[in-house]
């Protein structure tokens, strides 16, 4: 089996996902798959789509790599509103660009290495550990905006958010940009190797030699990076930091984007495309609806049910199902098989 | 014994077999408990003891054999059904709640009621008169954690003696309790076999084997050893039936051309006072190039313990390490493999495999580990390294992409030896490297340790299989008790003599 077919199918169940949801869609909305070009920039759904996925498209990278090492990172949420805030202030007290941006990056790494703190060197689960930031972490934005929705009028921050370049709008650019950069590094190198081995078993692969800590520290690292240029699109997008709702319950629609995308909670083998897929199905239904006309009161009520569906087909107990009546019908191959595997 | 002849024996188990995943944990074992008898059921770990004991008690379904109880023939499904056949468990880690009074602890699941109420009255006078016959005079309305694990322990072999009456299993019992702690139970433990309760108890401490139990069986690789009564058993004997085969076992060939490996120049490697409170006593430990170190001893002995002290995994609180004459700190399995160290573990499910990594990316972990996360091993690379170990070691099935946690045993036993010889190191520690294995991989993985010695790697080869100790090793030290007391070499080097040097009789050279 090549590379791209194995790819391909582990791919196959998020790509099926995403064609039906896109297809149902369409029925019900016409016009829904229609792209257009005005004023030399590219609308209509499909492109919605891609640009409003972006913050949890960005927190998606970020969290499926906290998951692999069988952590999870809630704090994200409000690492968006805190990085925000800071990007804010900044921008209204007239730092130039490229400090705004350094600086509420750094900001984020820095949320990050907290929570590494918190759970590698401290040896807190990650639910409790990261909870402290996710409760905390609002209350330190209020802190930075003086409680109050900092606004702030400048046109090249906010064009992070709402910006076009050569006709397609930058938050595409900002989370694919991203999205391929953490994969490069973490696939070109041996990090995402080493994270796998230390989700897997923590304690067997300490014994061989992995450095447990410093690939936690680096998971949750680049989980606060993400959230930070999540934050600043964010708050580039609605032209000011609401230290309350930016970012709000975003860290679930992630750790729902992993989960969809077929990352186990137990740790282990990930997939940030699979993921991002999966970020993609969440935002299709969101918009989706919307466009579909349903009242806004079934909107939670239908994601629910198309997530409950999804997730089905990925559970365990049907891959039994489905292992068992494929096994029942080529049984003597697989017995043969069992028979070879215990030489 | 006090059973009258022609009467049935309490328990009775015939030609018990059981296997998991196609390896034999038991093999055609009989097992027989007479009432009013304490009877110890011993052996390694991996001997099959705990199967046994879950065999008998529910926990697992055996696959061929027959148990009796009382001559009736029975067949416990589950925990529940064993209990109300007669056949009580208290467990190591004792299986109570906490956060729960002694009373409730004792009564919890069958708690008598009045008016479709709990009737707390009638458990707490019964909890008394209960713990009484023990000899315990305690708040049964205290909860259960403000006791110390011995009464806990007393609390559940009363519950359970209540529950079931007649046969009681104890998995190491004194594991955690000091010397007065001991004399209470054992005093509790006389008391049931006056009143007739049949008693199986787990234990490794032999002096308490002597002082308490009437019989004892012996299981080795699954299999029954013999079953002897203890009052006609020599220490000797018994060490000799856990470990190795019969005392007049023959010296292999290779030990008749002994002294040269004395002469095989200065220790590389030296380990001198090294030892850690708790842990192992402070021993000294010098390791030539292409030397085969054997560690003998019995489970509990400090074998594992001496392991991790070598690689870092427990920190020596005394001593130094010295290679080629230069002192190296080994505070962490990082610092032992950095100075090519390598260590295969006892448990290799937990602490060795990455159950769901490929065959070769547990091949590549210790070395990507020791390059660093910036150098990755390119998949070419990865792919070469896997299947000329594959080759090599005979791994099969021959499948590098295959998720390590679906190959037997056996092969993943190879796979983590592969995962050390890629690296190259200059010492391999194996703790118990052919626990659980078939009869060809045993021979296969002898065999590849012979070969690596005569390249010139030093091997420290932990076991309990005595005849592979003396195959292999060139050197044995032996532990008893957490202390290294003999060292044999030469003509020493023999079961009997490593048997003799664990029960403190033989004539050994101190270490």
């Amino acid at each position: 089996m090549n590379w791209f077919t194995r790819r391909l199918r582990r791919l196959a169940p998020q790509l099926a996902a995403l064609a039906i949801i896109l297809g149902v869609i369409s029925l019900v909305a016409p016009g829904f798959l229609t792209v257009s070009v005005q004023n030399g920039r590219l609308y209509g759904s499909l492109i919605d789509i891609l640009v409003r996925a972006a913050p949890v498209a960005l927190l998606t990278v970020g969290m499926t790599l906290v998951i692999a090492t069988r952590g999870i990172d809630l704090s994200i949420g409000a690492v968006i509103a805190i990085c925000g805030a800071v990007a804010a202030t900044l921008i209204s007290d007239g730092y130039p660009l490229p400090v705004v941006i350094a600086v509420s990056l750094g900001v984020g790494i820095a949320c990050g290495l907290w929570n590494g703190v918190l759970v590698a060197v401290l040896d807190i689960q990650p639910i409790i550990a990261t909870l402290i930031l996710m409760v905390a972490g609002r209350g330190i934005a209020q802190l930075i905006t003086e409680g109050v929705i900092l606004t702030f009028n400048d046109d090249t921050f906010s064009a992070l958010g709402s910006g076009a370049l050569a006709g397609i709008p930058i938050p595409i650019y900002l989370w694919v940009g991203t999205a391929l950069a953490i994969g490069l590094l973490i696939r070109r190198t041996a990090l995402g190797f080493l994270i796998e081995a230390t989700g897997i078993n923590r304690r067997a692969a300490s014994l061989a030699g992995v450095r447990a800590r410093f690939l936690l520290f680096s998971a949750y690292a680049i989980s606060g990076l993400c959230a930070a240029i999540a934050g600043m699109i964010v708050t580039a997008d609605i032209r000011g930091a609401d230290a309350n709702n930016a970012g709000l319950w975003l860290e679930l629609d992630a750790i729902l984007a992993v989960v969809v995308g077929g990352t186990s909670l137990n740790g282990g083998r990930f997939s940030i495309t699979a993921s991002l897929i999966g970020a993609l199905i969440i935002q299709s239904i969101n918009t989706g609806i919307l466009v579909s006309g349903f009242p806004p009161e079934f909107n939670l009520i239908i994601k629910a049910g198309i997530i409950i569906v999804v997730l089905t087909l990925q559970s365990p107990a049907i891959a039994t199902v489905f292992g068992f009546i494929k096994a029942t019908r080529r049984g003597d191959k697989l017995n043969h098989g069992a028979k070879e595997a215990t030489r | 014994m006090k059973t009258l002849s022609g009467q049935h024996a309490l328990l009775e188990a015939r030609g018990i077999g059981k296997s998991f995943f196609g390896i034999p944990a038991l093999d055609e074992v009989d097992f027989t408990l007479q009432g009013g008898e304490i009877h110890a059921l011993l052996g390694e770990n991996g001997a099959g003891k705990s199967t046994l004991i879950k065999i008998l008690t529910g926990v697992y379904r055996r696959d061929r054999g027959t148990i009796y109880l009382e001559g009736n023939e029975i067949s416990p499904d589950d925990v529940a059904s064993a209990q109300a056949l007669g056949i009580g468990t208290v467990y190591q880690e004792v299986n109570l709640l906490e956060n729960l009074t002694v009373a409730e602890n004792l009564f919890l699941g069958r708690q008598p009621r009045r008016f479709g109420m709990i009737d707390r009255r009638t458990i707490r006078d019964r909890s008394k008169t209960l713990l009484e016959r023990y000899g315990l005079d305690i708040d049964v309305d205290a909860l259960l954690s403000s006791f110390s694990v011995a009464i806990r322990q007393i609390i559940a072999i009363a519950r359970a003696v209540d529950l079931s009456g007649k046969v009681l299993v104890l998995d190491e019992p004194t594991a955690s309790l000091d010397a007065h702690e001991v004399k209470g139970l054992f005093t509790v433990l006389r008391q049931l076999r006056e009143d007739g309760v049949g008693i199986v108890i787990i234990t490794h401490f032999l002096d308490q084997v002597y002082e308490i139990a009437d019989r004892v069986t012996v299981l080795r690789n699954g299999r029954l050893v013999g079953s002897r009564t203890i009052s006609e058993l020599p220490r000797l004997d018994l060490i000799s039936m856990m470990l190795g085969r019969e005392l007049q076992h023959i010296t292999r060939d290779h030990q008749a051309e002994p002294e040269t490996i004395d002469d095989r120049g200065a220790p590389s490697i030296q380990f001198q006072n090294y030892g850690k409170k708790g842990s192992v006593a402070p021993f000294d430990l010098d390791i030539r190039p292409g030397e085969v170190v054997g560690i003998a001893g019995l489970l509990g002995s400090g074998r594992s313990e001496t392991a991790f002290l070598l690689f870092g995994i427990d920190r020596a609180d005394s001593g130094t390490a010295t290679i080629d004459g230069e002192q190296v700190a080994i505070t962490s399995p990082e610092a032992a493999i950095a100075n090519r160290f390598g260590f295969c573990p006892e448990e290799r499910k937990t602490d060795g495999i990455v159950g769901d990594l490929s065959v070769a990316d547990n091949i590549a972990l210790a070395l990507q580990a020791q390059r660093g996360w910036m150098r990755p091993i390119s998949s070419s690379h990865k792919r070469e390294l896997a299947d000329s170990f594959i080759k090599s070691l005979d791994i099969r099935p021959a499948d590098r992409e295959r998720p390590i946690k679906f190959l037997s045993g056996g092969n993943q036993q190879k796979a983590i030896l592969a995962r050390w010889l890629v690296t190259e190191p200059r010492l391999l520690i194996l703790d118990e490297p052919t626990r659980g294995i078939d009869i060809g991989a045993h021979a296969e993985i002898l065999k590849m340790i012979e070969k690596l010695c005569s390249q010139g790697m030093s091997l420290v080869v932990i076991s309990s299989e005595l005849e592979e100790l003396t195959a292999v090793a060139h050197r044995v030290i032996v532990l008893s008790d957490r202390r290294h007391v003999a060292e044999l070499s030469g003509r020493h080097l023999t079961t009997d003599g490593i048997i003799r040097a664990i029960a403190g009789t033989g004539e050994t050279e101190a270490a």
